[in-house]
């Protein structure tokens, strides 16, 4: 793992559709050498998946995101890993992430209705051995997602020329 | 000091309405000064392109990134204190020390931040300040060329006579030995500079600064350095002429945040010079301009202080939309030498056979991309036209596209 693939991640991570051939051009590598670095990351785990952002409110998809707060009580052997293990395999889960503060996991729920969110939430994950306390909120909008501003178009208004 | 103003000589006596004569010449109340500015000469080609839908515009002479968030709202919060008044003529104390020891880490430069560095409304202003106290009517000004558009007129409003020193693509658009040579004359007072340039994109090293210093120094002759490029420099690291000992006592550094930061629009940025130049600038701004907008310069301030970190991802970004862009132009048949800095190509149309000005606006009507005809940088820009890939890496490859069927339909 060098600068140069470090500089890859960063430009796959803003796009990546940009292909090997522009990849080198941009970072002044021959194509073949990041077709290689880049299956060098994919395989070590470091470039995970190639995925899109999508506003799916203006998609007309009425879904509903829930942020659910979790208090568990972590197992002697397994600390944490083990009940996070099992919240993660739901599909439903979007992101999970054990944080400080009050509360222990952060989870993500996609849902098509209120209602499938609370009948999962408290059907699959409330209902766990060792879930202390849930709280969920709902959201009620998205401003930002994964460094995307979701409400405000990108790029500046410019004169069309100037010196 | 009291200033004395001349008396004005009018006619004492008084004279009816009826006694004055009817036919009389219409009287211009336009300056001999202002009218000896020639009018750009590609209006037409512009107005042209303010009617236009649809049009990639690589005639862009700014970057295409929002100003840093944290930059803004040191601004915003300079309002919201009502942080509004005048500061001091030569700008904030604060920002003049962070000026200083910015340039001092950066680029290798001494000056003082007490009476050396004045903050001005961008670097046109400090242009401008800088030719007006050194520039006397009559005096020669040789100009880079090509060179951004306002050195010449600013030297004719000073009275000054611009010449064009031509700094050719086989020179890599740099200044040489010979070329200066063979424009100095005893009535040269000033040269002025712009590395990495605009439009070329080429830039001077320390050999080729030192390769011109003897001339300077044996002519007496001042420096003009405008860099504000300087951070957008792809190979090696800039060079400030005022870092060169020999050179530092002749030159007039100017820089701003504009292109690094991201910070056209807040119209800041600074004039360094030793002090007896410096002092002579001051009173001209201090009577035009009174100081840089207040809430630009608290911006300016946390452009120094909190943004390299966003000014590092941007050059970033420029680095690599100039080695797409560039090799894109080389594709599809247009020869480019590779910018070393800025963020414009300047590639040779003359492949093709058409002027510049025909390929500008040939190129705009057919395939609706904008470029910016060479010759409007001075002469040694003709046969050129200038491409900022300031524009995002879809627009990049999509004006490749564009231009490439352009280039095939001549």
């Amino acid at each position: 793992m060098d600068e140069k693939d470090r500089e890859i991640l960063r430009v796959l991570e803003s796009d990546s559709r940009v292909g090997a051939e522009d990849l080198g051009t941009m970072l002044s590598l021959s194509p073949s050498e990041v077709q290689a670095r880049i299956g060098t990351l994919e395989k070590a785990g470091v470039l995970r998946k190639y995925t899109a952002i999508i506003d799916w409110k203006k998609a007309g998809e009425d879904g509903v995101v829930a942020l659910v707060e979790l208090k568990v009580s972590p197992e002697r052997e397994f600390g944490y890993d083990r009940i996070a293990d099992r919240i993660a395999r739901f599909p439903e889960v979007k992101s999970l992430r054990l944080v400080t503060g009050t509360y222990d996991f952060q989870v993500i729920v996609t849902g098509r209705t209120m209602q499938e969110i609370a009948e999962f939430v408290s059907g699959q994950i409330a209902s766990l051995e060792n879930i202390k306390e849930t709280v969920t909120h709902i959201v009620m909008k998205t401003y930002k997602e994964h460094g995307c501003e979701l409400q405000r178009s990108e790029g500046l208004e410019r004169l069309p020329y100037s010196f | 000091m009291a200033v004395n103003y001349r008396e004005a000589k009018g006619s004492n006596v008084s004279r009816t309405a009826s006694e004055i004569p009817e036919e009389k010449v219409p009287r211009s109340y336009i300056s001999q000064r202002a009218e000896g500015i020639p009018p750009s000469g590609i209006r037409k080609f512009f107005d042209l392109l303010l009617t236009m839908d649809d049009v990639i515009s690589l005639g862009v002479g700014e970057p295409d990134f929002n100003t840093p968030w944290n930059i803004a709202v040191a601004g915003i919060d300079s309002i919201e204190k009502g942080i509004t008044s005048y500061t001091s003529n030569k700008g904030l104390q604060e920002l003049r020390d962070l000026v200083s020891s910015y340039l001092s880490q950066h680029y290798n430069t001494d000056y003082d931040p007490d009476d050396e560095i004045i903050i001005t409304t961008g670097v046109s202003e400090g242009l401008d300040l800088a030719v007006r106290a050194v520039v006397d009517p009559g005096d020669e000004v040789l100009v880079a060329d090509p060179c951004y558009v306002s050195y010449a007129p600013c030297v004719m409003l000073a009275g000054g006579i611009p010449v064009a020193l031509p700094c050719p693509a086989e020179d890599e658009f740099r200044v040489t030995p010979d070329a200066l040579l063979e424009k100095v004359t005893k009535k040269t007072k000033l040269l002025m500079i712009n590395y990495p340039n605009n439009p070329s994109g080429g830039v001077m090293g320390r050999d080729d600064l030192k390769a011109i210093s003897d001339i300077i120094v044996d002519h007496d002759l001042l420096l003009l350095s405008d860099e504000i490029y300087s951070e957008l420099t792809y190979e090696g690291r800039h060079v400030s002429p005022a870092s060169i000992e020999t050179l530092r006592e002749k030159t007039i550094t100017l820089n701003g945040f504009s292109k690094a930061y991201s910070m056209t629009g807040w119209r800041v940025g600074y004039l360094c010079a030793p002090s007896e130049i410096a002092g002579a600038a001051l009173k001209i701004h201090q009577y035009a301009m009174l100081s840089s907008p207040t809430m630009a310069q608290y911006a300016a301030i946390e452009a120094l202080r909190g943004a390299e970190d966003a000014k590092d991802r941007m050059v970033a970004e420029f680095r690599m939309r100039r080695n797409l862009f560039v090799a894109g132009l080389n594709r599809i048949g247009l020869p480019c030498h590779l910018p070393k800095g800025a963020f414009y190509a300047f590639p040779s149309i003359e492949g093709t056979g058409l002027t510049d000005e025909e390929f500008a606006e040939r190129l705009l009507i057919e395939q609706q991309v904008a470029v910016v005809p060479g010759r409007a940088f001075g002469s040694s820009g003709i046969g050129h036209v200038r491409c900022a890939y300031a524009a995002s890496r879809m627009d990049l490859e999509e004006a490749i596209r564009r231009i490439g069927i352009f280039i095939d339909s001549i």
